[in-house]
């Protein structure tokens, strides 16, 4: 009994955090189900290296370890990196990457609530740059790969990078949709052409359309549980879709559609999982606005000029570093300020 | 009669927990032996005493007395003698005691002499002076004197009168009750306001988890002879908030830092309605008042409970404080405290006692990092950044929470309510506002200070000037004399000189250390006394103790 309020409602970070999990599993069931079943063993990488970690940094930095590990914040950050890199990197690569997010990005920064920037995201930035050819190996959607490879073969792949034998590795792998129109554009293919590819699904790209789909409809779970409010999903996502709408109309033979874009890479996911991250993103609903649909436009002017294969990372990330400044000019107006 | 309601931003839905006692109607307690009333039970100034231990009172006798404009009233709520006038605890989150009037009841419980008063034969000033008289203050916990917002101040005629039966707190359902029970005599003291203050629109707002309220409100209404809008507002934390409740009903926001008649509102509690009833159509001063009793006793319900009362009586009425009982809180379980002890009196602003146990208030975990979820900005009733200002409450970084109008905070908990990382938020705002409020008297003190010092610098110069002007005049007049004239300026230097070492001895430690205890104490004593008056009198004190340095 010491200060009022002496009731509060029942809302904790942990069951945030959790309900963040919950709503990735039907993107990560998608991935299964289109990509096989190698993410789940980068997940468990991913998972086992962030809660370690987070552990180590707490002891090291003298914080008490179990209210900390148990927010599931490190989960979401290691599951979030993990759906952001190919399926079947090598586990190194995973382990790198979420140590990174993990150590530098959070916890040197403060922990839990003091990050600048998304750490999952910085992780992926980190290994992208250091990283690049593998970054960009990604596993063709089942249905298009010339082998498959059982559960047993994906871990010796993912752990000794050794494949069946007879196997070859472009047998499993394909530059990503992304990748092959940006390649193929510079080739001075029409769009028209370049479509024809097999990589290319109904609407975006053959196996990560359904990924992405699935995404989006755990985002809805998110909004509808009030863990994110429809801001930043809704100006990513619109920011995104105008840009290569207006880019779409005006030259179709060179623009891929707005549709092409949300579903043919992470927009989904970084729409409703990573942009939306409270502590490195803004908290006035205009500036979510601001940051989102900034996101958006960044994300499709990397995608279409800028030589890596997503822009959402960079995007984000960048978009982390307006922060302050976004919020200092956008806080609403107070009860009784201004016009009444 | 429907009018368009309006929205604020956010509110919180805590469980209501108000069926426990809603359901019992207002009953009366046994008049208890003692009683012991605060001289201080409203906002303003602490009322003048007006009776002397010993004195045998009426009930409805008047034992203190308005002092100014913002200040009401005290009276007797029973017959008896003065027993104590002194300092006892009192229902304050502070703890501190203040100054008590300790009324032995004789049982008799003998009325003054006491009678309406026709309020339209008055002048309007009468009527709202003897309101002040009569000790009508704000009951829905604010206490603020209830006659200073019946003023007609010329510039702002008040279009709409609102009486607020919202009563969004969980737990209280003293208001609930009192409509239910007594919605006639509401209805006359709202006739009543409405007269003094000429306002054509009156309006009764309650909130829709009180559907019997509302029912009896309308049916009230019917019958009075100024049309009076019953309206159900949504049931939402802090919709009970003045401002919040004006902005719901009208649309209009109060502006910061002002009063609601400079938009033409007017918003009083159905229970001070219910006062303003009781002292102009019979003649009786505030001398009890409902009190809602739950939580964790035996029978939970709402006592009509004369002022003075201990709430350790009270809770006994009620049946009794369970054995987990482990604190009482006074007011509601968002924005009430925890009172310091259970000996203290029902005070005017005591609308609530809920005895608390374990179960329904567990401790809160130990708090996370706030992760910037923005749950705090979207339950904020005034749109504030609540997640800004703690973070600028806690770098004590003031100047920025003061811009980010941490003064408009109201304190209400929904930040605080909904806070996943729980952290205590209204505990950090209070903490910055009281700095803001000490480094602003600091400054103040400062300016003053300064001000005086450069005064006293000037002056000095000034009179040295003269001392010189006339010297020269002197040395003019005759140079034979010129020998004294060394002496005067020789004299001046050791007077110079006397006076600051008199100064230095002020600050430096003062050589008593050696002295036997008794003679320590004696300084010590004269030290107190002096600081005593220093304090009781700053500004007149220090000139005066200039001059005579100066002199």
């Amino acid at each position: 009994m010491s200060a009022p309020p002496y009731i509060t409602g029942n809302t904790t970070v942990s069951a945030i955090m959790f309900k963040v999990l919950l709503a990735l599993v039907p993107g990560v069931a998608a991935y299964v189900w289109m990509f096989g079943s190698g993410i789940l063993i980068t997940l468990a990488l991913a998972s086992v290296t962030a809660l370690a970690s987070e552990a180590l940094m707490l002891k090291l930095r003298r914080r008490p370890v179990w209210p900390f590990l148990s927010d599931n914040s490190a989960l979401v950050t290691g599951w979030l990196l993990a759906l952001a890199l190919p399926p079947l990197a090598p586990w190194w690569l995973v382990v790198i990457g979420t140590l990174f997010a993990i150590v530098v990005a959070k916890q040197l920064y403060g922990g839990l609530g003091y990050n600048p920037f998304n750490p999952a995201m910085i992780g992926y930035a980190v290994l992208l740059i250091s990283f690049p050819v593998i970054m960009t190996q990604w596993p063709a959607p089942l249905e298009l790969a010339q082998a498959k490879l059982s559960f047993g073969d994906q871990l010796a792949y993912i752990f000794g990078r050794v494949l069946p034998a007879g196997v070859q590795l472009d047998a499993i792998s394909t530059a990503t949709p992304l990748d092959y129109l940006k390649t193929q554009l510079k080739l001075e293919h029409t769009m028209a052409e370049i479509r024809q590819a097999p990589v290319f699904g109904v609407i975006g790209a053959k196996g990560s359309e359904v990924v992405a789909g699935a995404y989006l409809l755990g985002g809805l779970y998110l909004v509808q549980q009030r863990i994110i409010t429809w801001h930043i999903p809704v100006a990513f996502i619109g920011g995104l879709a105008a840009i290569s709408g207006f880019f779409h109309v005006i030259d179709p033979q060179h623009y891929a559609s707005p549709a092409f874009h949300l579903f043919g890479g992470a927009a989904m996911l970084g729409a409703f999982f990573i942009a939306t991250d409270p502590v490195s993103g803004p908290t006035t609903p205009k500036g979510k606005l601001i940051f989102a649909g900034s996101i958006g436009v960044l994300t499709w002017v990397i995608r279409a000029y800028g030589g890596y294969p997503d822009g959402v990372a960079f995007a984000v990330l960048l978009m982390n570093l307006c922060v302050p400044l976004i919020d200092a000019y956008t806080q609403p107006r107070v009860f009784g300020h201004g016009k009444t | 009669m429907i009018s368009r309601l309006f929205k604020f931003n956010g509110g919180v839905h805590p469980p209501q927990h108000k069926l426990a006692s809603a359901n019992s109607p207002i009953a009366s307690v046994p008049m208890p032996q003692r009683l012991v009333l605060p001289l201080r039970q409203h906002v303003g100034n602490v009322s003048k005493l007006q009776v002397a231990v010993g004195d045998r009172v009426l009930k409805g006798e008047l034992l203190a007395a308005a002092d100014g404009m913002i200040s009401a009233a005290v009276h007797a709520p029973t017959s008896g003698t003065i027993s104590a006038i002194d300092e006892q605890l009192i229902p304050h989150a502070s703890g501190l005691p203040d100054l008590c009037i300790t009324l032995e009841a004789d049982g008799e419980d003998r009325w003054i002499d006491h009678a309406p008063v026709d309020y339209r034969q008055l002048p309007k000033a009468e009527v709202i002076a003897r309101l002040r008289d009569a000790g009508v203050v704000g009951l829905g916990g604010a206490a603020f004197p209830s006659h200073v917002k019946l003023r007609e101040d010329g510039r702002h005629p008040v279009a709409t009168l609102i009486l607020n039966g919202a009563e969004c707190e969980p737990y209280i359902t003293c208001d609930d009750r009192l409509m239910r029970d007594r919605a006639e005599e509401i209805v006359r003291g709202l006739e009543i306001m409405q007269y003094l203050l000429g306002t054509a629109r009156c309006m009764i707002g309650i909130e829709d988890n009180k559907p019997e309220a509302a029912a009896a409100m309308r049916a009230a209404c019917a019958n009075s002879a100024i049309p009076i809008e019953v309206v159900e507002v949504p049931t939402l934390y802090p919709g009970g908030g003045a401002k919040q409740l004006i902005k719901v009903l009208t649309g209009l926001e109060v502006p910061s830092g002002r009063l609601p008649t400079e938009i033409g509102v007017q918003c009083f509690n159905v229970a001070t309605a219910y006062t303003v009833h009781r002292f102009v159509n019979f003649g009786e001063p505030v001398i009890s008042r409902v009190v809602t009793v739950t939580g964790n006793v035996a029978h939970p319900g709402n006592f009509e409970v004369p002022l003075g009362m201990a709430i350790e009586d009270l809770v006994q009425v009620a049946g009794g404080a369970g054995d987990d009982t482990n604190g009482f809180i006074m007011g509601g379980p968002m924005m009430g405290f925890s009172l310091p002890s259970i000996r203290v009196p029902v005070v005017k602003a005591t609308n609530c006692i809920i005895a608390s146990a374990p179960r329904m208030f567990p401790p809160q975990p130990p708090a996370l990092p706030c992760i910037r979820c923005t749950r705090c900005a979207d339950a904020c009733p005034v749109n504030l950044q609540p997640q800004e200002l703690y973070w600028f409450a806690k770098s004590q970084n003031l100047d920025k929470a003061r811009s980010y109008n941490i003064f408009d905070c109201i304190e209400c908990g929904c930040c605080n309510y909904v806070c996943p990382s729980h952290i205590p938020l209204v505990q950090y705002y209070r903490f910055a506002k009281s700095e803001i409020i000490a480094q602003d008297k600091a400054k103040q003190a400062a300016n003053l200070a300064r001000e005086r010092n450069e005064f006293r610098l000037a002056r000095i110069e000034r009179e040295k000037q003269e001392r010189a002007a006339k010297h020269a005049q002197r040395a003019a007049g005759a140079k034979a004399e010129s020998s004294e004239a060394d002496e005067a300026k020789k004299a001046a230097i050791a007077a110079a000189m006397e006076r600051a070492k008199a100064q230095k001895a002020e600050v430096a430690p003062k050589n008593t250390e050696d002295l036997p205890a008794a003679a320590q104490a004696e300084v010590a004593a004269i030290e107190a006394r002096r600081a005593e008056a220093a304090a009781a009198k700053p500004p007149t004190d220090s000139l005066k103790q200039e001059k005579q340095e100066n002199g």
